[in-house]
């Protein structure tokens, strides 16, 4: 089959966009976490994805639709328990983490009947999305990408100093608030594209990438995107032909860069 | 008549259960520049910190040019330079010149965005700290003089009022520490900048500085710099020869 063949589909054009939009979003709010050394709440939200998707799964909604709101909430318990529970970030993410996919698997088992659905919540699957998922992702991007865009210098202080954003006037707690919800709409969205086990990755791996080449914070946004919407294409072009799982592939091609980026900074 | 741009009143601060200040007043005017000093951890930095609202006091209050610093807003007119940045990563893809630039969001309405009209203010604290030709660099390429030299511009940048600085000099190598003294005094002598300067350099204090505020978790000495050099208390905090070494520069 020929490349022009394979971009007439429109399974795979759905799949270009929403993966690139989702990418894009994902690629700019992990430089934010890693550089906060908060990488892994992509992780534990994921988790109550999972958790999530089997109570949407329960009442036979959209998953989407519940989830959103359900792992919006833990994003901000995270942030709760952090800062009243005396807690290190990891241990917070630990917590709400491993509660969300306790709670999908009691759901699983008491409800049962729909653990195949809800395991293919697992990997994903972006060649699937509908036009519907589509919109709503694409939407949800850019409401995204708003935030981060107009609150950008706001996320530079707090990022890099969050005592002199607080003498700046900035309201970090409102940006730190900002942020998670922000990671938390982002990682239900993610979960089509590479799925709830490798969410983390697409959150994870661009921005490292970026940051072993990157000459300023600007620069570490830009290689960020580039990265993640380019892995995004060729994992889904690549699997396509090569008959294998996109989400997956999406990964993979995500690290390959990062191997790049390392052996590039170590060797030039 | 002198302006009053800072007013601390009555004010405690225990963490947990030990008390680290302990019912201090001060009123700091306009052109005024404080030297802070004690030994350590007699609550210097957590002072700045309760009056920069980073820490809530246990009882008193603080005012900043005549508000409740609760309901102050006008964050601009105070520059601030930590003792250290919390949490550094020297990792950080930041380079000197957006470091700096962030020193002027305080000033800027939303969404706070850098416009052209900036770049000759941003230029001009990178000359004065001397940073011009490392402005394209990332944070964590440099000395530590050099990222000290950096956080000072970004604390002087949007050309503050009231200027804090926790131990700024300790990373300077003594040309570079001269240098960063007279700029301060320039602006304080100049452009009628207020200084509140922490510091172990009791030599460089007594040089430049108009007042004394010497704290041991409570105010043990707080006034101007000639009553500092003529108090027979004295001896007993810094010791004969201290004093001597504060006051000797300017002829006391």
């Amino acid at each position: 089959m020929e490349m022009i063949d394979f971009l007439t589909y429109g399974f795979i054009q759905r799949a270009f966009i929403a993966g690139s939009f989702i990418a894009f979003v994902c690629s700019i709010l992990g430089v934010l976490l890693v550089l906060r050394r908060f990488s892994l709440i992509g992780d534990g939200l994921a988790h109550v994805t999972f958790g999530s998707v089997a109570i949407a799964l329960f009442l036979k909604q959209e998953p989407i639709y519940v989830s959103i709101p359900i792992v919006m909430v833990c994003s901000l318990w995270i942030l709760k328990l952090i800062e009243k529970a005396r807690l290190y970030g990891d241990a917070a993410i630990g917590i709400v983490s491993s509660v969300g996919i306790a709670g999908g698997i009691l759901l699983a088992s008491v409800a049962g009947g729909f653990n195949v659905d809800l395991f293919s919540y697992l990997f994903g699957n972006i060649l699937s999305i509908s036009k519907a998922e589509v919109f709503t992702s694409v939407a949800l991007s850019i409401v995204v990408l708003i935030f981060i865009s107009f609150f950008y210098h706001e996320h530079f202080s707090t990022t890099f100093d969050e005592e002199f954003a607080k003498v700046s006037g900035i309201n970090t707690q409102r940006i730190n608030s900002l942020l998670v919800l922000l990671t938390g709409i982002t990682v239900v969205l993610t979960m089509k594209v590479v799925g709830i086990m490798l969410t983390s990755a697409l959150l994870i791996l661009p921005a490292v990438t970026a940051l072993q080449i990157a000459r300023s914070f600007k620069h570490t946004m830009v290689i960020s995107s580039l990265v993640a919407v380019s892995s995004v294409i060729l994992g889904i072009s690549f699997s396509f032909f090569a008959n294998l799982p996109t989400g997956a592939t999406i990964v993979m091609i995500n690290f390959v860069f990062f191997i790049g980026a390392f052996l590039f900074r170590n060797v030039f | 008549m002198s302006i009053n741009i800072l007013t601390v009143e009555g004010l405690s601060f225990r963490y947990n259960s030990v008390e680290i200040l302990s019912d201090i007043s001060i009123t700091v005017n306009a052109g005024d520049y404080i030297g802070l000093v004690g030994p350590n951890g007699s609550g210097k930095t957590t002072l700045v910190k309760v009056i920069l609202g980073l820490m809530k006091p246990k009882k008193g209050k603080v005012s900043l040019f005549g508000f409740h610093s609760g309901d102050f807003k006008d964050w601009f007119r105070i520059g601030y330079l930590p003792q250290k940045i919390s949490f550094f990563n020297p990792y950080f893809p930041a380079t000197v010149k957006e470091i700096i630039s962030s020193g002027l969001f305080s000033k800027k309405r939303f969404p706070r965005r850098i416009g052209k009209s900036d770049e000759t203010i941003i230029y001009e604290a990178m000359r004065l700290m001397d940073v011009l030709n490392i402005r394209d660099r990332l944070i964590g390429e440099l000395s530590g003089g050099q990222q000290q030299r950096v956080y000072v511009a970004r604390a002087i940048v949007n050309e503050p009022e009231l200027l804090i600085l926790d131990e700024p000099t300790t990373a300077l190598d003594p040309e570079t520490r001269d240098i960063f003294f007279n700029t301060l005094q320039g602006l304080n002598q100049k452009k009628n900048v207020t200084i509140v300067l922490i510091t172990h350099d009791i030599g460089s204090i007594g040089k430049y500085a108009s007042k004394i505020l010497y704290l041991d978790k409570k105010i043990i000495f707080y006034g101007s710099f000639e009553d500092f050099c003529l108090s027979k208390d004295m001896e007993s905090y810094f010791g004969e020869y201290s004093q001597h070494i504060i006051c000797h520069r300017h002829d006391y």
